[in-house]
């Protein structure tokens, strides 16, 4: 004796969110049918364990069949086969395109390819999410990187409306873009203390000034405009190597920024004695971004060389944006530096990006 | 005639990859109609193709445009090989032949293929340029209205309802024909799809030529299925009810404002109308009118023969004829119809010519029935085993047929022995049968100072035209597919008749099908005389067994009717079924009734009407005009046969609503519980399932067997519903749908219905359980403490659906005619009912508390099974009919679903072992769903319909259609309230009652629509919302998100309309403002990647998904919003998981409608044409 075929379909598609999410999670329907159990919808709702399975089953085969859809969001607007509500649609798409921090931390950055793909089940066993968890969040990145390659226009709103995201959504996808476009560094130990939710802050910044779109200098429809850096802007920042070349140069700076601090941090001391190396780091990191590779390892850099020595000088972060913030300005008071633009659009994204990475 | 159909191609959207290479397709479209072919340009290397073509014109002869459909093919151009097929549709012309239906079929059409299922989508136009045709000699039947909805249609009204109408087409099986051998799967499964849609054309054709015959527009309740037969055939058969109706005009007014506006018009619109059909009809019926005058004489006077006959509790056999004649003869009249020498109905006089014992039962096969004209004392009996033991007489008969099943409400309770039973209800009788020739009198000469007929006479003419006509053009079967009436048109509810026969199938004996036309369609009728074994006399035969049935009963009339068939190899059960009723003749003349508000109760201005004109015309007869104003409440429930001759053993007792008239202790139907019934409490689904094994068999001795089997079958299943009903404290049952299945070593009997608490009927007794060996004291004791189980489950049910009949009103009240005696009478009888437990002896020999009787474990078992029918969870209510009495204010939230599960079965296993594990399955199925729909509590299932089948061997099939609808659970309490204070205010004056049913009917709808409209109006279709905020209540993750994100975020890019489906006739919360012509749909669809496509379940959940996404394209395409009285009428689902195929064939049917939320109706101006707009605007918005 046993079930052969169970079958439900209602006019309206009717779509659980609990066993949607365990769907998503990965979770085998026996998996499924034991969570259920233990969240208690069955005592809830007078059903029995078989009931939670024949409807278990029965919503994932629907998930099975809407997954298609799924891949090409904008079709599910317009599809017959199932009526879904709006809203419900909604709801289906974000969390289908929603990830885990923990599993995003892992590719971040890595090439989308194949070969990623085959490393997940490590991945899975380290960050303890499910292999096909693993797999659909690798694919919904992998899908969202080759639509917007191909499309014109600024990167966050493409995939807003390719892809019916909502706006954070659609802009934490744009970080995971543009981090595995640039092939950023972010798996390094010294980065591990390092949210995504860090890294997609610093990616906003990124795309919003350093990126051909940013300045709007080309006409508006330029591809990739939103994913690459801007290459002008970039051998622009070797001018400001003269500040820390220039001896009287890097002296004035220096004597300007300590001027202004004195008395107001308690660190002033080992600000003062490591001001030269610091300036050093981070126009160091400026002059190099015009090789690919040193733009890989950007964030390490911005921890290696500024970061790492400030939190061990015991900085907090009101020191650190006291510095930062008169360090940018002081540069404008130099007689000799020229190139306040390119310095603004530098340190603007600097400051902002450490001030973002610099907690435990 | 000539009509002109044009078609145009747009568009195509979706299509699937056909050049491996480039990943795009080269797609053109062929347009076929008849044996006219159109193509379109290829339009290359697209999955989005824009042909935008030219308009494609067909000129057809109108019949063709009802036969054929048009067809759509959509191709992929190979240079090289032949063209590759992406797929198909089908479109049914027929809406656009009508022109009250819709104009244009517009819209993204799904395409569909058998094998890959649908395959993108095409964007088409077709319309039709029709000629009006006058020919008299016609073959096609443009403009008539086709409804799959069993009332009258809201937004029309009856003028006149006509009557029985069916028709069946016999063809050869394409998948049976020896082409198949050599063709694909694809092809044949087309070639069978369309011939199932010309068979189906053609019928519809056939059934309108009749409709058009007798006069009418329309057919309401058209029920068509299909026999696949196998080898021997395809049958395709229909019957419906011809009626015709009358488009509402001033819809908007009188729909906001129906209390104040409708009463006065509909007083005003009747007199016209009568006379001008009445004009029309007497014309050519008068030489009819003439013999039947004729005939009356002989009639009036047998009325004071009967009178005394009636007293003189005689030999009853002698008088069965006469006192039969005369109930339903009375029955018609007492509405309000005054009894003068005035010429009879023709019914009556057919009747009375006809009513002979001998001459009347002869004519049926059924042994039976003879048994019935012969010893009526002992009616009760044939449903026991007796009746098998003579039927093998005449099983040898090459198709065995079975006897005739009379199910009147209360046949059952033969388990008593049989000559104990007789004795008492023979004494039962000769007590009632002297209080009944009393009331006789009272009502007689209560007619007799009617005075003349006056203006009354007109709708007897009417009626009595009507039928003579009938008779006159063979139209014997006074039979109604309907299920819901005008109010006013049902008089008595006699019970549920039903008849079966077991037929050997034999290739049916096709002349033309050596002929190269095969695909010729054939009109089986034509052959019938050379042909005596046709599909058409089998029917012919049930269908005057089911008339005699209702004759028996006293009834002239059977509504609810349906007919089903179930076929196993060769073998073919067929059966019919339906309620024996007395109808009004008001229908011919002041037809036009309203139904319009049926849910929101608005039968009030017909009412109204009916009042009015009692008072006018019969003056000094106050009885009577008391009887017609009570009826509403509880009249169908008076008994319309003779108490003399009750048909079957039953208990009547005076009418607890009105106390003047005889009703039964429990009444089967097969109808809807007409609205103006007054109900005690809620109601709920009661099913009865029995499996039994039967032993492998061919040809004849299979046929011989099942039918030896059937009646038992028939007299469980019997059982198990009554004893469920008493289980619920209710007393009566809606809805009635027995369902035998046959498969090769078992038959499946399921009967659903809706069991409710009739308040006009008597409280149910208890059930007592009975030991036959009352020798040992455990065993006694066990009895005893089953019997505490049993009798605390009733008090539970009784607590669970609210059922507390208003005892208290009996003691304040009493009868309206105070009359010492009957009072105390039925004082009595309710004390005997309601203290079973003190008076059990005493009231099992008066046969007041229903006995159980266990002998052995087994029966134990059987008892206990009948416990275990699970509770619905709290918040739920199901049934099976339309609505649930005692819920009123729905919300718009509904939702409708298919649930399809297979069941394997281990071999050898016992009868009591299917029978568990046929029940479970139902029950565990209903579970599922209570669990599935969880998030629209409060909320009832309405219109549960299950069916069941045995696809293989070992294998049950059972299908469920049904929808959920919630309600607001605040108002109930208020409601219940209400009824009960209706209930005693009911009592005290009729007049009163009427106004506080007027005006609590105004607080109502005044209070609901308040309510409503803040939901109707929110952004996007409240059903929606509501469902949404309710899901979010139930599922545990809070998600505030997603409806921020909606308010931010436009789905300007959906363009799909949402369609509604339900397989009710209305939509909650709404008002269905345009009928748009039928759907009747039937796919096929079929996988040799059986294990790719996700197993079964996941085939079989694909192919429902897309038939659901094809009916509601076609509905929008039509330009409509909902389908309603949506039914799936077959699935066929075959298997062979070994070679990793399967094939399943679904036909689904529905009328396509658009109907406007009320709040949006209330909102926007009163005019039509704007109203009309706003809906298909608001219906693709959402």
């Amino acid at each position: 004796m046993s079930v052969e075929l169970d079958v439900f379909v209602g006019n309206t598609t009717i779509m659980d969110k609990e066993v949607y999410q365990l769907w998503l999670n990965g979770y085998t329907v026996n998996d499924a049918v034991k969570v259920r159990i233990e969240g208690g919808v069955m005592e809830e709702c007078e059903a029995s364990a078989e009931v939670l399975l024949s409807d278990t089953m029965d919503q994932y085969r629907t998930f099975q069949m809407c997954e298609r859809l799924l891949h090409h969001p904008a079709k599910l607007a317009n599809q017959l086969l199932f009526q879904i509500p709006p809203d419900r649609q909604a709801m289906l798409i974000e969390r289908y395109y929603a990830f885990d921090d923990s599993f995003v931390r892992e590719v971040l950055g890595k090439k989308l390819s194949k070969g990623t793909k085959k490393d997940l089940d490590d991945v899975s066993t380290k960050t303890g999410i499910t292999l096909k968890s693993c797999r659909r969040q690798f694919d919904n990145f992998k899908r969202v990187f080759k639509v917007v390659e191909e499309l014109k226009g600024p990167l966050v709103e493409n995939i807003r409306q390719h892809f019916l995201l909502p706006d954070q959504l659609a802009r934490d996808y744009a970080a995971i873009v543009f981090f595995a476009n640039n092939r950023f560094e972010t798996g390094k130990k010294k980065l591990q203390y390092l949210t995504f939710q860090d890294f997609a802050f610093c990616a906003g910044q990124l795309i919003n000034n350093w990126t051909l779109g940013a300045v709007g200098k080309t006409n508006n429809m330029m591809e990739d405009m939103d994913v690459d850096l801007d290459k002008e802007f970039l051998q622009d920042l070797k001018d400001l190597k003269i500040l820390i070349t220039d001896k009287d140069l890097l002296d004035q700076h220096k004597s300007l920024v300590c001027n202004a601090l004195r008395g107001k941090t308690n660190v002033f001391n080992e600000m003062e004695a490591n001001f030269k190396n610091l300036s050093r780091g981070l126009v160091n990191i400026a002059a190099k971004l015009i090789n690919a590779k040193d733009v890989r390892d950007f964030f390490i850099d911005l921890v290696e060389k500024f970061i790492e020595p400030c939190r061990s000088d015991k900085w907090t972060s009101i020191d650190m944006n006291l510095y930062l913030t008169h360090y940018t300005n002081s540069a404008h008071i130099l007689d000799t530096f020229k190139h306040h633009a390119v310095w603004t659009r530098y340190m603007g994204v600097i400051k902002s990006c450490i001030l973002r990475m610099y907690h435990d | 005639m000539p009509g002109k159909l044009k078609a145009k191609i747009v568009a195509g959207r979706h299509l699937p990859v056909m050049d491996r290479a480039s990943d795009l397709t080269d797609a053109f479209v062929e347009v076929k109609f008849g044996n006219t072919t159109f193509k379109t340009d290829v339009y290359p290397k697209s999955l989005n193709p824009q042909w935008n073509s030219e308009w494609f014109k067909f000129e057809v002869d109108d019949e063709d445009l009802q036969d054929e459909p048009l067809q759509i093919t959509v191709l992929d151009h190979d240079t090289y090989s032949a063209n590759d097929a992406i797929g198909k549709v089908y479109i049914d012309i027929d809406p656009l032949l009508c022109s009250e239906a819709a104009t244009v079929i517009s819209g993204w059409l799904p395409i569909y293929d058998t094998i890959h299922g649908i395959r993108g989508e095409i964007n088409v136009l077709v319309k039709v340029d029709l000629f009006n045709d006058l020919n008299r000699f016609r073959q096609s039947s443009c403009g008539v209205k086709f409804f799959c909805t069993t009332s009258i249609p809201r937004c029309y009204r009856a003028v006149m309802v006509h009557g029985f109408v069916e028709e069946l087409v016999v063809n050869e099986d394409p998948e049976y024909q020896w082409i198949d051998r050599i063709r694909t799967p694809r092809a044949s499964n087309e070639a069978r799809q369309r011939l199932i849609f010309l068979m189906s054309g053609e019928l519809q054709r056939k059934i309108g030529l009749k409709v058009l015959e007798m006069g009418g527009n329309a057919v309401v309740g058209y029920l068509q299925c299909f026999d696949l037969e196998g080898e021997s055939g395809l049958v395709v058969r229909a019957i419906g009810t011809a009626c015709t109706l009358e488009k509402i005009s001033t819809f908007p007014a009188t729909a906001t404002h129906p209390n104040n506006s409708s009463p006065s018009k509909d007083m005003k619109d009747s007199p016209q109308a009568a006379p001008s059909t009445l004009g029309c009809r007497s014309t050519h019926s008068s030489p009819v009118h003439s013999a039947s005058s004729r005939l009356s004489q002989g009639f009036s006077v047998s009325v004071p023969t009967l009178l005394f006959a009636g007293m003189k509790p005689r030999h009853r056999s002698s008088e069965v004829p006469r006192a039969r004649q005369c109930r339903p003869g009375f029955g018609e009249e007492a509405p309000g119809v005054p009894l003068s020498s005035g010429p009879p109905t023709p019914l009556r006089a057919q009747t009375f010519s006809s009513f002979s014992p001998s001459k009347s039962y002869s004519r049926q096969s059924s042994s039976s029935d003879t048994e019935l004209s012969l010893t009526p004392k002992t009616v009760g009996i044939f449903l026991c085993p007796s009746t098998p033991a003579l039927e093998s007489e005449s099983s040898p008969l090459p198709s065995a047929h079975l006897p005739c099943h009379l199910r009147p409400g209360m046949a059952s309770r033969s388990t008593t022995p049989p000559p104990l039973h007789i004795s008492q209800s023979d004494t039962a009788m000769l007590r009632k049968s002297v209080s009944f020739s009393e009331e006789l009198l009272l009502a007689v000469s209560g007619m007799g100072s009617g005075g003349s007929a006056g203006k009354e006479a007109g709708p007897l003419k009417a009626l009595l035209r009507q039928q003579t006509q009938s008779a006159l053009e063979q139209r014997e079967y006074p039979f109604f597919t309907l299920t819901a009436f005008p109010p006013g048109f049902l008089l008595h509810v006699g019970g549920v008749v039903s008849a079966r026969s077991v037929k050997l199938l034999d290739r049916i004996h096709n002349p033309a099908l050596g002929n190269t036309r095969s695909y010729k369609l054939l009109d089986w009728n034509s052959f019938t005389a050379d042909e005596p074994e046709t599909r058409d006399a089998w029917w012919e035969e049930i269908r005057q067994e089911i008339k005699s049935h209702a004759k028996a009963l006293g009834c002239h009339a059977v509504v609810g009717y349906s007919e089903s068939t179930s076929i196993c190899e060769e073998v073919c059960i067929l059966s019919a079924s339906g309620t024996a009723a007395v109808l009004s003749s008001r229908f011919m003349q002041d037809g036009p009734l309203d139904t319009e508000h049926r849910l929101s109760r608005q039968p009030l201005c017909v009412f109204s009407t009916g009042s009015e004109r009692v008072e006018g015309d019969m003056g000094s007869s106050a009885s009577l005009g008391f009887e017609e104003v009570v009826s509403p409440g509880c009249g169908f429930c008076h008994i319309p046969y003779d108490e003399l001759n009750i048909p079957f053993p039953a208990q009547l007792t005076y009418c607890y609503c009105c106390r003047r008239y005889k009703v039964p202790d429990v009444l089967f139907t097969t109808i809807d519980l007409p609205t103006e019934a007054n109900v005690t409490g809620k109601g709920c689904l009661i099913q009865a399932r029995l499996c039994r094994t039967k032993k492998k068999a061919q040809g004849e001795g299979n046929a011989t067997a099942i039918s030896s089997l059937l009646p038992f079958l028939e007299y469980e299943l019997h059982t198990q519903l009554m004893n469920k009903l008493k289980l619920r404290g209710m007393n009566a049952l809606f809805g009635l749908r027995i369902q035998i299945s046959v498969g090769e070593t078992m038959l499946l009997g399921l009967a659903s219905a809706t069991g409710v608490y009739l308040t006009a009927l008597p409280s149910p007794g208890g059930i007592q359980i009975a030991g036959k060996t009352p020798s040992d004291i455990t065993y006694e004791q066990h009895i005893s403490t089953m019997q505490k189980k049993i009798n605390d489950t009733i008090d539970k049910n009784k607590e669970l659906y609210e059922i507390n009949p208003p005892e208290v009103v009996e003691e304040i009240i009493g009868s309206p005619i105070p009359e010492p005696r009957q009072r105390s009478r039925l004082f009595r009888s309710h004390s005997e009912s309601s203290d079973e437990v003190s008076e059990l002896d005493l009231s099992h020999g008066k046969k007041d508390a229903f006995v159980l009787e266990i002998d052995d474990t087994d029966a134990v078992e059987d008892i206990h099974a009948l416990l275990t029918d699970s509770p619905t969870p709290a918040g739920f209510y199901s049934c099976n009919t339309e609505i649930m009495p005692g819920i009123q204010n729905w919300t718009s939230a509904i939702q409708m679903f298919t649930s399809v599960r297979v069941f394997r079965l281990n071999a050898n296993l016992t009868n009591q072992g299917l029978n568990k594990i046929f029940s479970d399955l139902c029950e565990n199925l209903l579970k599922s769903l209570y669990f599935k729909l969880r998030s629209m509590v409060p909320c009832c299932l309405c219109h549960l319909n299950f069916t069941v089948a045995i696809p293989e061997d070992e294998l049950i099939q059972v299908a469920v259609t049904a929808v959920a609808m919630s309600f607001d659970k605040e108002q109930p309490l208020e409601n219940g309230k209400q009824s009960g204070e209706k209930t005693l205010i009911k009592a005290i004056t009729e007049n009163d009652e009427q106004l506080q049913f007027n005006l609590e009917l105004n607080a109502e709808t005044s209070s609901h629509n308040p309510l409503s409209s803040p939901k109707g109006l929110s952004e996007v279709g409240s059903h929606l919302s509501a469902r949404a905020s309710s899901l979010e209540k139930a599922s545990p993750l809070p998600e505030g998100r997603s409806r921020s994100l909606r308010s931010n975020r436009s789905y300007s890019g959906s363009s799909v309309a949402v369609v509604k489906m339900t397989p009710l006739s209305f939509i909650p919360g709404a008002k269905i403002i345009k009928y748009l012509g039928i759907i009747n749909m039937f796919f096929i669809r079929e996988t040799s990647s059986l294990r790719e496509e996700g197993g079964v379940s996941g085939f079989l959940h694909t192919f429902i998904a897309e038939v659901f996404a094809m009916v509601r394209a076609h509905v929008a395409a039509l330009g409509g919003n909902a389908v309603v009285s949506y039914s799936m009428k077959e699935c066929v689902f075959m298997e062979n998981p070994n070679k990793n195929q399967a094939q399943c064939l679904i036909n689904v049917s529905g009328d396509a409608v658009i109907f406007v939320r009320e709040s949006e109706l209330e909102s926007t101006s009163v005019q039509t044409q704007s109203a009309t707009t706003h809906t298909s605007n608001g219906g693709e918005g959402t």
